[in-house]
């Protein structure tokens, strides 16, 4: 499509139409799956393993990454013309550490139990490297609004893989759902018995393993060409 | 291409605008983290009294349960009282500046005591006391160091003051799954029963014993399992249950002869 012709579409089509393009719609569900940020991508694994033994505190911390990676996303974006860009590292990590802090004292005022579980974890949000890789990528060069897609598609697809292994992690290392007991009480006292070792990293690791092997699997374009 | 100028005038701005809002969101939202603070506090208190409740209604369960709060000084005196009027603390004695035992900060006052250690009467420390259910249990706060960071706990005693009803501990950040375990059910359970003084009434603390507390030289109501795998933190409890309690034993005296006296006076009112 040329140039000229995407400005006559543009005026045409009414504005939430062009906003939720399909070309957009993909901006936000190619990280879901061919483009995921944990599986395909291969980061913000520290965070992943470390804060997936409950579902619910794999939540709160999904729910966390997906606001900051959209709004910080959206702010980097806004800005993008004005950014010098010797300094757009350091005008990309304050803007992250701001919303960080924010999320972290709202997190203390209203969910007190969890931002306890999540301790560390939420504060190294920062360091997660999804974030400083989509203002680079993305936000950096992008309008907006489909900056805040982007960010939110992989927020999302962050905490997808999160609350994936955190399912399997609760329910085979604790019996529990977001604290609910799920494996009745007669198969414990027919020998059944919580794994432990679901509690611990390194199943997370393998976990993440096997959803990486699985989705290579059905998914034959991830796996790299033989040299 | 942007200017030096530029440069420093974008990162000033940034910066200021960055500080107000985290400055507002810091304001704002105190009052709330305070109150969960005081509320995680309270579940902590409640639980080694024996009371396991949800964050919702601790607060509640806590101006049920305890009935008054006390500071008590170095000498075993009861400096302040405070009571407990259905939720609305009252000082019914002491001096007005003198904070509730909630309140204060044990960490300021063990400092205090420390600064005199072999001069008791020299030292302004006052200690906090939580009289529970009238005064069936008493619960004293602890405050020590375990392998990473800060370690505290609660241990309620009985009328006696000696015999264990409950504790709890809790640590800032210590090892997941072995120094962490002081925060355990399990590991607090063990308490449950010890007792602070020997057959002779001298104070011996309770021992957080490395190997099972059968390896305990002396009698095993002075000590507990340590968690294995946590010994630098099993170590700080005992140390921590030592000296704090040490600073609260002639308060413990104290009120242990007033019992005596108290029930020698029952009996012979009952003559």
């Amino acid at each position: 499509m040329s140039q000229e012709n995407a400005k006559t579409a543009e005026a045409s089509v009414p504005f939430w139409k062009e906003m939720f393009s399909s070309k957009n719609m993909k901006l936000l569900t190619r990280p879901f799956g061919a483009d995921n940020p944990v599986t395909v991508q291969v980061l913000g694994i520290c965070s992943a393993l470390a804060v997936t033994a409950k579902l619910q505190p794999a939540l709160v911390m999904a729910i966390s990454v997906t606001v900051v990676t959209a709004f910080s996303n959206l702010i980097i974006s806004l800005l993008r013309n004005t950014i010098p860009p010797r300094i757009r590292i350091i005008v990309q990590l304050v803007v992250i550490a701001a919303l960080v802090i924010v999320v972290d004292q709202i997190l203390k005022a209203v969910a007190y139990e969890v931002s306890k579980q999540l301790s560390v974890f939420v504060g190294l949000i920062i360091t997660n490297c999804i974030l400083m890789g989509r203002l680079e990528a993305f936000a950096m060069a992008n309008k907006p609004w489909p900056s805040f897609l982007d960010g939110l598609g992989n927020g999302i697809g962050y905490g997808m893989i999160l609350v994936i292994l955190a399912f399997f992690r609760e329910i085979i290392g604790s019996g529990t759902l977001l604290g609910y007991r799920v494996i009745p009480q007669s198969f414990y006292e027919a020998g059944y018995s919580n794994n432990g070792l679901f509690i611990l990293p390194p199943m997370a690791l393998i976990l993440l393993g096997i959803i990486i092997w699985i989705q290579r699997s059905r998914n034959k374009d991830l796996i790299e060409k033989e040299k | 291409m942007f200017s030096n100028r530029y440069i420093f005038i974008y990162t000033a701005v940034m910066v200021a605008a960055v500080a107000v809002l985290l400055a507002l969101a810091s304001t704002l939202l105190r009052p709330m983290q305070q109150r969960n603070e005081e509320t995680a506090t309270m579940q902590e208190l409640l639980k080694a009294a024996g009371k396991n409740v949800e964050r919702d209604v601790a607060i509640d369960m806590y101006n049920r349960t305890v009935t008054a709060e006390w500071r008590v000084d170095r000498q075993g005196n009861i400096v302040a009282k405070y009571d407990n009027a259905g939720g609305d603390w009252k000082q019914v004695q002491g001096d007005a500046g003198i904070k509730r035992a909630f309140d204060c900060n044990l960490k300021a006052e063990l400092e205090k005591a420390a600064a005199h250690e072999a001069d008791a009467s020299a030292s302004d420390a006052l200690f906090p006391v939580f009289v529970c259910n009238g005064g069936d249990t008493y619960i004293v706060p602890l405050q020590g160091k375990g392998l990473w960071g800060a370690i505290w706990g609660y241990i309620a005693l009985g009328k006696d003051f000696n015999t264990v009803e409950g504790a709890t501990f809790n640590h800032k950040g210590e090892t997941p799954g072995l120094g962490a375990e002081i925060a355990s059910e399990p590991f607090q359970r063990h308490f449950i029963g010890k007792k602070l003084f020997d057959e002779n009434g001298n104070f011996t603390s309770i021992t957080v014993q490395k190997g099972g507390a059968d390896k305990y030289p002396g009698d095993v109501s002075h000590a507990v399992d340590a968690v294995s795998g946590g010994t630098i933190t099993s170590n700080g409890v005992t140390a921590m249950l030592k000296d704090c309690l040490a600073y609260y034993v002639p308060f413990f005296k104290k009120m242990q002869s007033e019992s005596v006296q108290a029930s020698v006076e029952d009996t012979e009112n009952n003559k």
